[in-house]
């Protein structure tokens, strides 16, 4: 019987994404990738993405009662077939992009919004998009790359007594564009703060990185930040445990924080912490009518092995964000069938609650925050996570910490702001 | 001793060390090519589905779970019990054998006598396939892989070093056993090569296909012992390589590592390989050091290259490679 389910809803599927749309819905796409050297990081994601979208449908028949249809176009984590799969899919009426990539992002922001197609970048991406009033059709709510640098280093201060001086901070970093977006504000709080930044690059996909932990045992930082992707974090991590770094020094950006980057080195990466910008594991009500609606009809995205993961979450997490900026979208225009101009409206005006948060069966998990024309960054808080190899499981040592947002406001809108005159954009808030 | 000397040292004593690892890669790709005159594009790959092959034996994993799964609505990942790493070594060796079957069966008895340029693509399509092929069998996560040999800081290393000099030098316990067991595989190829009757005929191939047929050794046989002892040594490549930083896709751009030691050591010689690699490894990591204050560091990649580019100006066939003459 589950086998006729599944098979049933991948004809579904496929007859949906292959066929033109002839009845009303709401199309998601997604840019997944589920193969090359970051599938490992990118599977996960997609399972929750589309497990959550797929919940909607399955208890609720969609949002507002309009059904979602999802597509999926495989990147590979490569900007060229991210740019590809962008074409391909931008007559389709999409609702918002979710490019999975600061490299594809970076290609579609000028095509998206000269399309009109929203783009969420969740916790990647340009970071200066949180300028609504320069990046209309761009939003990185709840947190980016700057806040999560100044997150890290607001909670050194609370480790610290509130000082980092004479502090020497290693910045280890994924030798790209990603990787050197933390540069400008851990650079901009070294000055502030007092303390030395040694930045280490590591060229991808950094299985190799002995030479920059040879430097780093040399230079005896106090802390190391990790700004990894792919095999760079699990190598990193057990590079650090084989010069016996003391991992409670050793944090990475959410991206570097998954238990794909962990596993590999065992034991070695107990104590390991990164950024969390959500829960993470099943204790959330949510799960319950994942397993109803989702995991025992057998409608379970990929081999349904990855629910509850961190990447999972974050999967999830950004799809619930889409949902609820879909209905804020519904609301305001008094329509079910919602276009990608109203969707943007609908992230333009995004209000999430804690109060809504258990409503959605996910208390706890994310931060309170409110989109604007001016800030589509969210609050920019995050959390820390630290790992428990005895047990396998993230486990959150602080609450939410606010990054210094006044001073990202302020280097944001400096970069938004040349970004506005290189190509010919006037500031302001759409009507 | 200054300490910028002593620094330098030890940077130039790992990349030794790295240099043997990227070695590893670089021998599988000699062994096929000198056998059969074929750039197997695959070898990387091969290291990944070695790897995978070995972790999924170790723990108990059930190939082709996620098919199964999906076309039979079932649940079944793994068999419950999980082998020694004693007998999944064997086990994975068997699979590689039985792979270097499949591609003379398949692949390579249908491209007989066609140019070099045809059987390489073949390599490339190979490759795409036993990626695909390993994502299905094995799953797409990243896997730890534990054989047992430890990792981690050499104390005797430290101690002795800093007996000598003041300051203990980091070497990774795993890159010192690597070093051990390149030397075996090396001595026990080159064993095989000069003293059985099975090498001689794979030397005899290598030498001259024509001349090898003309007094009855079997081109096929030679075809299947050379991808299987390219395959076996594309599974301690994977060991090595798994065993660093988890067995995951990553673990076949280890090819990458290997193209510039081929360039510099030549495509047909297995000490090439080994002394291609040392010197990539010391050559990118003392560049790396030396260079870091200046750029900023990650030149590891880019210096491998630059490096087997100078050499292609001066010396195209390698330092041990033959030297291809084509009268026209």
């Amino acid at each position: 019987m589950k086998k006729m389910t599944k098979l049933a809803a991948g004809i579904a599927v496929t007859m949906a994404i292959a066929a033109p749309t002839v009845a009303q819905d709401l199309h998601f796409p997604m840019l997944n990738y589920r193969t090359g050297p970051f599938a490992p990081n990118g599977i996960p994601f997609a399972d929750g993405y589309q497990d959550y979208l797929t919940l909607i449908n399955e208890r609720d028949g969609g949002i507002g009662g309009v059904p979602i249809r999802m597509s999926e176009c495989e990147t590979a984590y490569n900007t060229e077939r991210g740019v590809e799969c962008y074409q391909s899919i931008r007559g389709d009426d999409p609702l918002v992009l979710q490019p999975l990539s600061t490299g594809i992002t970076y290609q579609l922001i000028p095509r998206a919004t000269e399309d009109g197609i929203p783009i969420h970048s969740m916790g990647y991406g340009r970071t200066s998009a949180i300028n609504g009033e320069v990046f209309n059709w761009v939003f990185n709510y709840p947190a980016n790359y700057w806040d999560g640098a100044s997150v890290i280093i607001n909670f050194l201060l609370d480790e610290n007594d509130g000082s980092l001086e004479d502090k020497k901070i290693v910045l280890l970093y994924h030798n790209s564009a990603y990787g050197r977006e933390p540069i400008p504000t851990l650079t901009r709080l070294s000055e502030d703060l007092g303390y030395e930044l040694i930045e280490i690059g590591v060229d991808s996909p950094g299985q190799e990185q002995r030479n920059q932990w040879l430097q780093i045992r040399r230079e005896r930082p106090d802390y190391v930040i990790m700004w990894g992707w792919g095999v760079m974090n699990p190598t990193a991590i057990q590079e650090a445990a084989n010069i016996r770094f003391p991992m409670e020094n050793f944090i990475g950006v959410w991206w570097s924080g998954s238990e794909q980057d962990v596993g590999p080195a065992g034991e070695g990466a107990h104590g390991y912490r990164s950024l969390a910008m959500h829960g993470t594991g099943r204790d959330y009500p949510i799960y319950d009518d994942i397993e109803e609606y989702v995991v025992e009809p057998g409608l379970e995205a990929g081999a349904g092995d990855q629910i509850g993961t961190v990447l999972y979450s974050r999967g999830l997490y950004a799809a619930m964000l889409a949902v609820e900026a879909a209905r804020t979208a519904q609301e305001i225009h008094g329509v079910d069938e919602i276009n990608a101009e109203q969707m943007r409206d609908g992230m333009a005006n995004l209000v999430i609650t804690e109060e809504r948060m258990a409503e959605l069966g996910l208390p706890e998990f994310g931060p309170a925050f409110e989109v604007s024309c001016e800030n589509h960054g969210g609050s920019g808080e995050a959390m820390i996570q630290e790992w428990d190899a005895n047990s396998g499981t993230w486990n959150l040592i602080t609450d939410w910490i606010e990054p210094d947002r006044d001073m990202i406001m302020e280097m944001a809108t400096e970069d938004s702001m040349s970004y506005a005159e290189e190509n010919d954009i006037t500031p302001g808030c759409m009507e | 001793m200054p300490d910028t000397l002593l620094f330098a040292m030890e940077a130039a004593l790992n990349g030794l060390t790295a240099g043997i690892m990227y070695a590893l890669v670089a021998l599988g790709f000699v062994l096929i090519f000198k056998a059969s005159g074929i750039f197997n594009f695959s070898q990387g790959v091969m290291a990944l589905f070695a790897a995978l092959t070995l972790v999924g034996f170790q723990q108990g994993q059930v190939p082709f779970a996620h098919l199964i799964n999906a076309i039979f609505g079932t649940r079944v990942h793994h068999f419950g019990w999980n082998l020694p790493t004693l007998l999944a070594i064997p086990a994975t060796v068997g699979v590689m054998v039985v792979f270097a079957w499949a591609v003379e069966r398949f692949v390579l008895r249908h491209l007989v006598n066609q140019k070099p340029i045809i059987l390489f693509m073949a390599t490339i399509g190979l490759a795409y396939f036993l990626e695909g092929l390993g994502d299905l069998m094995w799953g797409a996560e990243v896997k730890r892989l534990d054989v047992g040999i430890p990792q981690g800081m050499s104390g005797a290393v430290d101690d002795l070093t800093f007996g000598l000099f003041g300051y203990g030098f980091y070497m990774d316990t795993l890159d010192l056993y690597a070093m051990v067991i390149a030397a075996l595989l090396v001595a026990v190829l080159v064993l095989f090569s000069q003293y059985t009757k099975e090498g001689r005929a794979l030397r005899a191939v290598a030498d001259d296909h024509q001349a090898a047929l003309s007094v009855g050794i079997s081109l096929r046989f030679i075809w299947v012992l050379t991808w299987s002892i390219a395959g076996i040594v594309a599974l301690v490549a994977g060991i090595m390589w798994g065993a660093k930083s988890g067995v995951q896709f990553s673990l076949s751009l280890i090819a990458l590592k290997a193209l510039p030691v081929l360039i510099l050591g030549g495509f047909t010689s297995i000490p090439g390989a080994i002394v291609g690699g040392l010197i990539i490894g010391v050559g990118e990591k003392l560049f790396d050091f030396f260079m870091q204050p200046i750029v900023g560091g990650a030149t590891e990649n880019w210096f491998a290259y630059m490096l087997a580019l100078v050499f292609l100006l001066f010396r195209p066939q390698g330092l041990f490679g033959e030297k291809i003459i084509e009268r026209v």
